[in-house]
């Protein structure tokens, strides 16, 4: 089976069957991981620049491992050490980045469609790695893997996504995914955190935890980011937790083998109570060790000769 | 022009082979001790368990198999088409291991080039010894094997195929010609 994308940014773009490659590669790459030598020479010679406009320590170091294991010469470059607070363009960051040859660019930016921005302009590969509240690729993958390996496929299952589902990057990606994978997908929200005619992505819209929760296979929780909206789209933090927060007795709703997911970083006490969080059903740490399989997996899979563009 | 088939080995033919090639293993290495057969994916998977099963028989002695998956270390990524990568599997420690590659075919050395690297990243053999069931030449790197199925010289416009049934023993080998 051939995989004909040359970018990956967003989850919009792959087929069932990109999907189902990416993930059965990701299984093949976990062994690696647990190598003594943890290191094989698939990407040698290949240059990886991480272009990071935002802060992130989890997917940063994801990436950068993964390319690391894989033999690539990686290269992170943080906003806050660039050019960028000198107040260079993303466009003349990237002219300069492309005349020194990268073969791959992981970027995550604050904006939507930076990702898109930078294909359409270098000949390097980009990996959109989080672009403001639009997609989240690599994550939405991720998460998938955890639920196949925990439940052996995604057809039929019920999720429930809870949480900040306007700004979130993750749940846009997973909403779609696991759309096209045949899974349901349940959101719930604070009316200021839905954003409207997210219908029409098949989701189905609900209003109360228990409501939302009832049946669900798998519970995915959201950071509420706090230091954006916190103090404007809800009343307070104790009533987000109170209202849209999984704890012991509402986890009670879903069914007793749910996973309980997060993409971190976690609020605790905020979106998910410490005992959830560190619970029986908590897959959280398994979700970051399969990211780091996953980015092997699409680095790997966008380095073969390209077939056709995007 | 029309395809032909010649064929080399038979169901028998490639059942005596096997039991030669078991029967050198076990001469060249004095039995089984620290012994395990790997074979390389897929073709040589099937044989090597092949072979480990008439090696039980003979000496009835368990020799551990494991299967490498070589297309991490292939050396033509940019060229072609990525393909599937699928597990490796050593259900034990190489070090100190006589280890016997398999694969179904020789050809230009290249996969066995990979296997070998692949290897010593998981482990440091006592040696490395290489089984293939056909030896076709054209070799482009300086690897021999040490227990050869049977020699066919063929043209590069040749190809081989080894045809396994849905229990995974092998039923044939054809010389195929374009």
């Amino acid at each position: 089976m051939a995989f004909s994308h040359k970018h990956i940014l967003g989850t919009a773009q792959l087929s069932t069957d990109d999907i189902s490659l990416i993930l059965d590669t990701a299984e093949s790459f976990k062994e690696i991981n647990q190598r003594d030598i943890k290191k094989v020479p698939t990407l040698r010679g290949r240059t990886v620049i991480n272009l990071f406009f935002e802060a992130s320590t989890r997917t940063r170091v994801s990436f950068e491992i993964a390319e690391k294991r894989l033999s690539a010469d990686s290269i992170n470059i943080s906003a806050s050490t660039s050019s960028v607070v000198k107040g260079e363009t993303l466009e003349d960051t990237a002219r300069n980045l492309e005349a020194m040859r990268p073969d791959i660019i992981v970027i995550r930016h604050s904006a939507s469609g930076a990702p898109h921005y930078l294909a359409e302009r270098v000949n390097a590969a980009i990996v959109n790695a989080g672009d403001g509240a639009h997609e989240h690729p690599s994550q939405a993958l991720l998460d998938l893997m955890t639920i196949r390996e925990h439940k052996g496929s995604l057809k039929g299952l019920n999720v429930a996504i809870i949480g900040d589902i306007t700004h979130s990057r993750v749940a846009r990606s997973n909403i779609l995914a696991l759309k096209k994978m045949g899974a349901s997908v349940r959101l719930l929200a604070p009316g200021t955190m839905m954003p409207p005619g997210i219908e029409k992505t098949g989701a189905r819209v609900f209003t109360r935890m228990e409501d939302c929760l009832d049946g669900a296979d798998v519970v995915m929780m959201l950071r509420i980011q706090l230091e954006r909206q916190g103090n404007t789209l809800i009343p307070s933090v104790r009533e987000y937790a109170r209202f849209f927060g999984l704890n012991r007795s509402n986890l009670k709703c879903a069914k007793p083998d749910a996973l309980v997911m997060h993409p971190g970083p976690i609020n605790r006490g905020v979106e998910i109570t410490s005992d959830v969080a560190d619970g029986d059903q908590n897959v959280i740490l398994e979700q970051v060790e399969n990211g780091v399989a996953v980015r092997m997996a699409l680095l790997y899979l966008i380095s073969g000769e390209s077939v056709s563009e995007t | 022009m029309a395809e032909s088939n010649t064929l080399i080995l038979d169901k028998a033919g490639i059942r005596r082979a096997l039991t030669r090639i078991s029967h050198e293993i076990l001469e060249r290495n004095k039995g089984t001790t620290d012994l395990a057969l790997v074979g390389i994916r897929t073709g040589g998977d099937f044989l090597a368990r092949q072979l480990a099963a008439m090696i039980d028989r003979i000496e009835e002695s368990q020799v551990p198999v494991g299967v490498i998956d070589i297309t991490l270390y292939r050396d033509d990524l940019s060229h072609r088409e990525v393909r599937p990568v699928e597990k490796t599997t050593l259900p034990f420690s190489l070090d100190d291991r006589q280890v016997v590659l398999v694969d179904d075919v020789l050809f230009t050395g290249r996969t066995i080039r990979a296997a070998m690297d692949a290897l010593m990243d998981l482990g440091r053999p006592r040696n490395i010894q290489l089984a293939v069931l056909i030896d076709r030449g054209h070799r482009e790197l300086p690897i021999r094997p040490d227990y050869i199925g049977r020699n066919v010289p063929t043209s590069k416009d040749e190809g081989i195929v080894v045809e396994f049934n849905e229990d995974n023993a092998p039923v044939s080998v054809l010389l195929k010609k374009n």
